[in-house]
């Protein structure tokens, strides 16, 4: 008669499991040492904002103008196309004139987004 | 193998090594400084020189350096403290995390050096506790790692008890900190 064989049981994970607890409870161990261990001191000065010595002023949470935000969205994008070009520029010999036409191909679909935001008016500043 | 540090003294035998956590606790400290470089004039200079290459403050386990007081370990004030920047430097100093240490850097940070005018500060130590003190105008890099050898045997023998001691606290509070 048949009898399948089980290649693993549930229980056999039992060894991972102490490792997470291990290492778990390594973790809350250090971190409960250390706050026992190392000398601390509260104070109002301690505790206020850290402006290199300077007296804080204000709040850093204002609303500011989208302006800067959409500028730099659009640079990452294009900063981006830059990153692409390096490998192409190393294997530029290996590649020939089917990498340059697709490196072509490549850089006219972004200037497809480059009219794009300038007919938008995004890079706008004034 | 390069002898990095030696064992704490402490008890041995088969299997196992027994010894004061103060030991430990003051070697682990020892050899990882992170610095807060408070470089204002010259002595700065010298300082980017002990912190490149050839001087190489990461020997001694001091090559990350520390712009925010909250991680630093050890102030080290570089220069010529006008008395417009004694607020700032107090403040810094105040918002370092314990255990925390001060090297002054230099005849100006520890004396006002050859400015004695109205306008510099004549030594830090007279807003903030001082360590231990570099002499010389600017100090050459091998007298600022001496100043950081003698601040890592401060480190080293330092008692874990030390910084809650009413001692320490005296001392805080003759500098009118908390």
């Amino acid at each position: 008669m048949f009898k399948p064989v089980l290649l693993s049981v549930p229980a056999d994970y039992l060894p991972m499991g102490i490792m997470f607890l291990i290492a778990v409870g390594f973790v809350l161990l250090v971190m409960v040492i250390t706050h026992l261990l190392g000398p601390k001191r509260k104070s109002q000065i301690k505790t206020d904002t850290f402006e290199c010595g300077i007296e804080a002023k204000g709040n850093s949470r204002i609303p500011f103008s989208i302006k800067y935000f959409l500028i730099a969205i659009l640079f990452v994008l294009f900063d981006v196309e830059v990153i692409f070009m390096y490998p192409w520029a190393v294997n530029f010999r290996d590649m020939g004139l089917t990498g340059f036409i697709e490196m072509l191909l490549f850089l006219a679909m972004f200037l497809v987004g480059f009219f794009y935001i300038v007919r938008k008016g995004a890079l706008k500043w004034e | 193998m390069a002898n990095i540090t030696k064992a704490p003294a402490g008890f041995e035998g088969p299997g196992f090594f027994a010894t004061k956590i103060d030991s430990v606790v003051g070697l682990a400290r020892k050899n990882s400084i992170w610095p807060l470089p408070f470089a204002t004039s010259c002595c700065g200079i010298e300082f980017m020189a002990t912190m490149a290459s050839h001087y190489d403050l990461g020997r001694f386990g001091s090559e990350r350096l520390s712009f925010s007081p909250r991680q630093a370990d050890l102030l080290m004030v570089m220069g010529t403290i006008a008395k417009k920047m004694g607020p700032v430097l107090r403040q810094v100093y105040e918002q370092m995390a314990e255990p925390r240490w001060v090297l002054s850097v230099g005849a100006c940070a520890s004396s006002g050096g050859i400015f004695d005018t109205y306008s510099v500060l004549q030594g830090i130590d007279r807003i903030i506790p001082v360590d231990v003190y570099v002499p010389g105008c600017p100090p050459r890099p091998e007298q600022i790692l001496d100043g950081i050898i003698k601040i890592q045997e401060l480190v080293a023998s330092e008692s874990i008890r030390r910084r809650d001691s009413a001692e320490y606290k005296e001392l805080l509070a003759s500098y009118g900190m908390q």
